[in-house]
């Protein structure tokens, strides 16, 4: 285990630079230099101020010394500021993750929660009518446009029924509010996000999982257990079920990116102060610190979810840890 | 088995049985025709302003009604549709060329230049895709062409993990070992021999893949950083007129359901496709 751990650890190494350098490409793909926005718009902005803006960001020295510095200044998390307000990005982002963190993390236990029940039952009850009402509902999951049913649920929940609110984190009243009922209120308000956010994976999850008990159904050892008697329960929540979700843990891990990415629109749309909405804030204002900041934040994110799912991989499946270390 | 067929009529008579599939199908063939014969199709000019009809609900001259300035929301839908089918094509045809070019290089020539672009494709995997492609909106122009490209450059990743993983397995076969004693060159042997029998789960992938990239493109065109009006795109329709849901609701319904109805077609093919093409389901009939 230990060999299979530090393994995956050092390859965060070559990952690590791998991102920093995509990052640093894409915001220098920009015509001009990232400056021009503040200055090209200002038309107060002589040309003085703009070589010494150009200062300092360091963008009147070469490509890869401003790559260097840049990484230099990331090593002790120093993303620069803001083009907006000045503010440092690296607070900026702290101020906003907590939420969009505690959004995914619910939206994944909810599909999990569902998604794995629904994937067993339509597996062992193939094509009967439960199976074929979820296969309906997984491709309309999946073609669903996000924004869409947001909108959808906002007016429906919020407008005609009255039942949840449709945007921000809490009530106006929220501050005289003691512990319980602020958690209440804050819930209510968690709802429907966290609905939204969790809706495409759910229909994929389902189906993987599905197809995963199918596959596992058909092994040999199964008919082993059936062979000698076992009940039909057993050898479908000892047997079958422990081995299918086997390889969904893997699949937890690649998912974190779409959530990830999922939380801008999302957020913006409930109008949640979290980092999707900082970022899409970002895009419009061109502010640049901010946006490399966020996509290395959001890279950075997805390869620690990754290490997390290797390492539950390992530890729920003996034969990995062994092949891998060897 | 019927043994008389050619591997394409096996294809295809699996295909027709699947009626889901079918359903795609048609949904995908009437979305072609709405696109291609737009200006014949609809009745207005999709960006005739017309003051006296303002956001006026769907009716027997305006079907889908119209917008806050008056313009055919229907009209508008038609041109939509052609949007949405020029950038599911392009994005995917651009993600696609990239895939096969990057697995068809690291599965066939395998060692470090097959660990180089593997890594490549993990690295690109880490970024949540939406980040980046705002990323790149948030540097350049925000365009028809820009996002086509950007959904393209971002969405190839899986085609280069399936061709690659095709290669692998069909490199030490024997025809290839044949071709290769022939003496046909790389180029002749990926591209005659390794490439078409790869074909089968990249097409597949690439339908899949439309779906995504007219979902990418209506939501970035939803908060103004796709399609720029005045050209209609289910997105941007909807994001102006979304404001007006509380009066004015077919602005929104009718955009969205369409992006739903256009992406489950794609998916529906897609899953047909998939099944018609898997060779282990072939031999169970």
């Amino acid at each position: 285990m230990a060999t299979f751990l530090l393994k995956r650890i050092l390859l965060l190494v070559p990952m690590l630079f791998g991102i920093t350098v995509i990052t640093f490409v894409v915001i220098h793909l920009a015509p001009g230099s990232p400056t021009d926005s503040l200055t090209e718009l200002n038309p107060k902005a002589s040309a003085r101020a703009r070589e010494n803006l150009k200062k300092i960001y360091g963008l009147d020295k070469p490509l890869h010394i401003q790559y260097f510095h840049w990484v230099r200044r990331l090593a002790v998390m120093d993303l620069g500021r803001s083009f907006t307000d000045g503010r440092s990005v690296l607070v900026k982002i702290r101020e906003r993750l907590p939420i969009t963190i505690l959004i995914n993390v619910c939206s994944m236990l909810l599909i999990l929660a569902v998604a794995v029940p629904i994937g067993i039952l339509s597996a062992t009850k193939q094509y009967s009518f439960f199976d074929k009402a979820t296969t309906v509902l997984v491709f309309v999951g999946f073609a669903m446009p996000t924004f869409w049913l947001a909108l959808l649920l906002m007016i429906l929940f919020g407008a005609t029924l009255g039942w949840l609110p449709i945007s921000g984190l809490q009530s106006m009243h929220a501050d005289q509010l003691t512990f319980w009922p602020l958690l209440c209120d804050r819930a209510r308000h968690l709802v429907l996000p966290i609905f939204v956010s969790s809706f495409g994976g759910l229909a994929g999850y389902s189906r993987y999982m599905r197809s995963s008990m199918l596959e596992v159904v058909r092994q040999d050892y199964i008919r082993t257990a059936r062979a000698k008697g076992l009940p039909e329960r057993a050898v479908i929540y000892k047997h079958a079920f422990r081995n299918a979700l086997m390889s969904t843990i893997t699949i937890l891990g690649l998912a974190i990116p779409g959530l990830i990415g999922g939380s801008a629109i999302f957020e913006q749309i409930f109008a949640i102060p979290g980092m999707g909405k900082l970022f899409l804030d970002a895009t419009w204002a061109r502010d640049y610190p901010v946006v490399m900041g966020i996509l290395f934040i959001g890279a950075l994110l997805t390869l620690l979810g990754n290490l997390v799912a290797d390492i539950a991989y390992a530890v729920a499946d003996p034969r990995v840890r062994v092949e891998e270390a060897q | 088995m019927r043994t008389n067929e050619s591997y394409f009529q096996i294809v295809a008579r699996r295909f027709r049985k699947n009626r889901l599939a079918v359903a795609g199908s048609v949904i995908i063939s009437i979305l072609f025709v709405l696109a291609l014969f737009a200006p014949l199709l609809s009745r207005y000019d999709p960006s005739r302003i017309d003051v006296e009809n303002i956001l006026s609900p769907p009716s027997a001259a305006h079907w889908m009604g119209t917008d806050e300035s008056g313009r055919d929301v229907l009209s508008r839908m038609i041109y939509g549709a052609r949007v949405s089918m020029l950038v599911g094509f392009v994005a995917v045809g651009i993600a696609t060329l990239i895939g096969i070019f990057f697995g068809a290089v690291a599965g066939y020539y395998g060692g470090k230049v097959d660990a180089v672009i593997m890594r490549f494709v993990d690295i690109m995997l880490c970024f949540p895709t939406f980040f980046l492609i705002l990323a790149v909106i948030a540097v350049l122009e925000p365009s028809l062409l820009n996002i086509m490209i950007i959904i393209g450059v971002t969405g190839w990743m899986g085609v280069a993990r399936l061709v690659r993983a095709e290669f692998l397995a069909l490199k030490e076969q024997e025809f290839v070992q044949a071709a290769r004693a022939f003496g046909a060159s790389d180029f002749r042997i990926i591209f005659r021999h390794l490439l078409p029998n790869a074909m089968a789960p990249v097409l597949v992938s690439a339908t899949f893949g439309i779906a995504g990239a007219i979902l990418t493109e209506s939501a970035l065109s939803f908060f103004g950083l796709g399609v720029q009006p005045p050209t209609p795109s289910w997105g941007n329709i909807l994001s102006s007129g979304y404001k007006y849901i509380d009066f004015a609701h077919w602005l929104s319904i009718f955009p969205g359901l369409a992006i739903l109805v256009t992406a489950l077609g794609y998916n529906l093919l897609g899953e047909g496709l998939r099944d018609a093409l898997d060779p282990r389901l072939m031999t169970e009939e």
